[in-house]
């Protein structure tokens, strides 16, 4: 076992999970590269999100591998970083908002 | 990310603005040697069987020193093409129906012979092209290039690393994205880019270690950004790979960045990319009339072999360099990654 949960070095491992059940990472890879085809988004823009989504789901080999993806299809640090942020916005906002249950409750049951 | 203008590796004695370390340099990466790689995907080594391309470098002299020339070009550089190296290019076009004389440098249009070789190569009948970094058209001395452009219907392919100011200035030096939208609305005014005969072209490089992301997609990025934020046009988007030599060499070494990048080449090798690299259809031209297989040799210092004439001169008493064995080294992977690079960008869908 590795002395980390995480490692740079299991990224290109990925396909391993292809391993004991061929057919859903067959069906996987072809909906996620479909996803990331050019469409209605560009490469750099869908690189863009998945970026802003890597940080909400903490995901360092996503971090990893779409700023890479991100820079490759144009973007630059400017735009990374504001894709971050709309990232740590969302999760703030997503908090705060939750705040109205809390209120509900309080609101319920206070005097 | 601006960055202060970095002086050619020629002018600071740097080790790398000798060919043979860079070479050296290469193979201490450990990368297997090309040729392998190419016999390893079933691949003969690589064959010129047409020239359809005339590529000619006119010299090293340019008005700026990009982060990632594979030229090491510079205002400083000396070396350009006189007069009678240039007649035998024009007599060499005479003598053998090329289709396309591509004029690359430094800033070729810096060189005297510039306007002599698309002028001829235009009456002759041959489509033209011109390699332009854009701010050498509002240089005072070249106030009437565009004109000149205009005139022998010259195609123009300049070089745009990315439609933020930040991405261009950090590969090509500060203020200079600034400077290439002024000389790019300067074209569209002239009536490039507008899809009728004057054809203006785009490079993009990447700006970093990595490979260029989809041709395709990048031009639509291109096309909208430079169209609704700066009210620019162009026709097409080349995406081109950055080749590991001289000043982009220099980068990844100081960056920590070698092994990964020549790593990366190796793991992207596409056999299908090899089958379209520009070699196979090009000649290159030194600005002293050396022949090599493509410009990236040239900067290397290894010219045409396998038994081909080796100069202008040679090539013109002997009348024929075709079919030629193409020489190769561990660099040509930069041309054989992913979808593949030239100088018409991407090579495999």
């Amino acid at each position: 076992m590795s002395e980390t949960y995480y490692c740079p070095h299991d990224l290109p491992r990925f396909g391993e999970m292809g391993k004991e059940r061929p057919d859903l990472w067959a069906k996987f890879l072809e909906y996620y590269n479909s996803v990331f085809a050019d469409g209605a988004l560009t490469a750099r823009e869908k690189a863009l999100i998945a970026v802003g989504v890597a940080h909400a789901v903490q995901c360092p080999y996503c971090i990893d591998a779409y700023t890479q993806a991100s820079l490759q299809n144009g973007a630059d640090r400017e735009q990374l970083t504001e894709a971050v942020h709309v990232a740590c916005a969302i999760r703030g906002g997503a908090s705060l908002v939750h705040g109205v249950q809390m209120r509900n409750v309080a609101d319920k049951l206070g005097m | 990310m601006a960055r202060i203008p970095l002086p050619t590796l020629q002018s600071r004695s740097h080790p790398l603005s000798v060919p043979a370390t860079q070479l050296s340099v290469l193979a201490a990466t450990g990368v297997p040697r090309f040729d392998d790689v190419m016999s390893s995907h079933g691949r003969e080594p690589l064959e010129s069987s047409a020239i359809e391309v005339l590529q000619v470098n006119v010299g090293k002299l340019c008005n700026q020193t990009c982060a990632h020339c594979h030229v090491d070009a510079g205002p400083d550089r000396r070396e350009v093409m006189t007069a009678e190296t240039a007649a035998q290019v024009i007599e060499l076009l005479r003598r053998h129906p090329i289709p396309t004389l591509d004029v690359t440098g430094g800033a070729p249009e810096l060189n005297p012979q510039f306007r002599f070789l698309a002028r001829e190569a235009a009456a002759l009948g041959r489509r033209v092209i011109d390699r332009c970094n854009l701010s050498v058209l509002l240089l005072p001395a070249q106030r009437d290039l565009v004109p000149f452009l205009v005139e022998h219907r010259v195609e123009v392919t300049a070089s745009l690393p990315s439609f933020r100011a930040s991405g261009t200035d950090a590969q090509r030096g500060e203020g200079i994205f600034e400077k290439s939208l002024e000389a790019l609305r300067l074209l569209n005014a002239a009536g490039y880019g507008r899809g009728g005969g004057l054809v203006l072209n785009l490079v993009h490089n990447p700006v970093g270690a990595f490979l260029p992301g989809d041709q395709g997609s990048l031009e639509r990025d291109y096309r909208r950004e430079l169209s609704e934020r700066h009210g620019v046009v162009f026709d097409r988007l080349f995406t081109i790979t950055n080749m590991p030599i001289s000043r982009f060499l220099d980068h990844l070494e100081r960056t920590g960045n070698l092994q990964r990048y020549m790593h990366l080449l190796v793991e992207a090798f596409n056999p299908r990319a090899a089958d379209g690299v520009m070699c196979r259809t090009y000649l290159s031209v030194g600005w002293d009339g050396t022949l090599y297989d493509c410009d990236f040799n040239q900067m290397l210092a290894m010219p045409t072999n396998h038994g081909a004439p080796q100069t202008l001169g040679a090539l013109l008493a002997t009348g024929g360099a075709l079919p030629r064995r193409v020489v190769t080294d561990r660099h040509c992977f930069g041309c054989t990654a992913g979808a593949g690079s030239s100088c018409a960008g991407a090579v495999a869908e």
